[in-house]
């Protein structure tokens, strides 16, 4: 039988303390383990990261580009909900 | 995120290619959106993203072979270390692309499959030997930097994941370029020899580099339509004079001579080359360069002798997941 495909794994890295990981690409991978130290030899060479999660590209789920206007629409008219939206007079300084 | 676990479930309508969508994708490009990969796209523009990020990735795999060749010679512990790390990035380099042009629906095995059967092409300029130190010098110093001139426009390509790939290779590429021009730094203050060793390498590399950068622009195939999609942003004749004037004060500040005694500067500025032998480029291409032969050979070996890794560690996942199933059912 052939070998199959090597599976694909997401990469994301926090580089530093107090920041959030943060997705930096992909790379492929028989298993777990292989999976970090492929990560750690490809995306941080020069020091990039303190941590770094792998997960199975098959594992995520993600919106369709297609649904984008009608995903993000209710979000768009609600300006309301920024704080330039309020009028603050100017003698009472920065809030 | 841009898998192509994700791309199986959409509906493939790329044999339809309605005029509507065509549009709004000349639109989106226009309005230098990005495209990512579960974006609508011409078939064409699939299509030659996908030979040209594969050729991109297969150039920077073969391209660790004439340096390679270097690492257990370097002339001091400095000296090899940082080849080793050069030589690691440009591997780092070909899985960012792989990964890059995966996005675009064909798998790596595939990718890599169709350059091992000779059906996908690598750059021109690896198919030529490392004969001395000083190669390792024009290498980094001429090959990187013609790399890098081509390569700084590709950070803005209209492919999103290709130009995100370009910029982490960018932020890398720069290393590989400065400790180049430190070893020609290097060899033309030393003796007589070195010097000379430093021209000799200079001229043999230096056709083939303006050579790197493709046809010139008349005969050029694909670069109209690359051009409107944003791919390409700089012709291949613009980039060539860039990289051209660029490199000539640099070539001075060593003391080295272009081999190119037509050279002249314009009253612009700019450094005219003479005609570049465009015969030797086409017989490159077409398989016979110095070493076309032994690079492909090399590449089949290290393919075919690292089977048996692929194969163990895919067994290996395989016997955990099915002892996590046992496990689980018990």
């Amino acid at each position: 039988m052939a070998t199959p495909n090597t599976p694909l794994w997401e990469v994301f890295i926090r580089s530093r303390n107090g920041l959030a990981h943060k997705h930096v690409g992909s790379l492929h991978a028989s298993d777990a383990t292989m999976a970090l130290q492929a990560a750690r030899d490809i995306y941080t060479r020069r020091g990039e990261g303190l941590s770094i999660w792998v997960v199975p590209s098959t594992a995520i789920t993600a919106s369709d580009p297609a649904d984008k206007g009608m995903m993000f629409e209710p979000a768009e008219s609600k300006i309301y909900r920024h704080p330039t939206f309020y009028e603050v007079p100017e003698e009472v300084g920065h809030m | 995120m841009y898998t192509q676990a994700l791309n199986t479930a959409e509906t493939d309508d790329r044999g339809l290619e309605d005029a509507a969508k065509a549009a709004q994708f000349q639109a989106r490009i226009d309005a230098e959106e990005r495209i990512e990969p579960n974006d609508w796209m011409p078939a064409a523009y699939r299509k030659t993203l996908t030979r040209q990020i594969s050729q991109h990735a297969h150039s920077e795999i073969v391209g660790m072979l004439p340096e390679g060749n270097w690492i257990t010679r370097a002339p001091s512990l400095r000296r090899k270390a940082a080849l080793l790390a050069k030589v690691q990035d440009e591997c780092g380099h070909g899985l960012y692309l792989y990964a890059a042009a995966e996005t675009l629906g064909t798998s790596r095995e595939e990718l890599v499959d169709a350059m091992l059967a000779g059906k996908a092409k690598y750059s021109s300029i690896f198919n030529y030997p490392t004969l001395t130190w000083a190669d390792i010098g024009t290498i980094g110093w001429l090959v990187d930097g013609a790399a890098i001139m081509n390569q700084i426009p590709l950070c803005r390509c209209s492919y999103g994941p290709y130009a995100r790939a370009m910029i982490r290779v960018c932020k890398e590429e720069s290393f590989h370029q400065r400790q180049g021009y430190e070893i020609m730094l290097t060899l033309c203050h030393g003796s007589d020899e070195q010097k000379a060793m430093a021209q000799d390498a200079l001229n043999r590399w230096w056709w083939p580099v303006l050579m790197m950068f493709g046809p010139p622009d008349a005969t050029s195939q694909h670069s109209d339509t690359s051009s409107k999609w944003k791919i390409k942003r700089f012709s291949n004749d613009e980039l060539r004079q860039k990289f051209v004037d660029a490199t000539v004060p640099q070539a001075q500040y060593l003391g080295l001579t272009i081999p190119d005694p037509g050279m002249v500067q314009d009253a612009d500025g700019h450094w005219r080359y003479s005609e570049i032998d465009w015969t030797e480029f086409k017989q490159v291409l077409a398989g016979n360069g110095p070493c076309n032969r032994d690079r492909m050979a090399a590449r089949r070996k290290a393919h075919d002798e690292g089977v048996w890794v692929r194969d163990a560690a895919a067994a290996y996942a395989a016997k955990r997941a099915q002892r996590r199933t046992a496990q689980a059912a018990e």
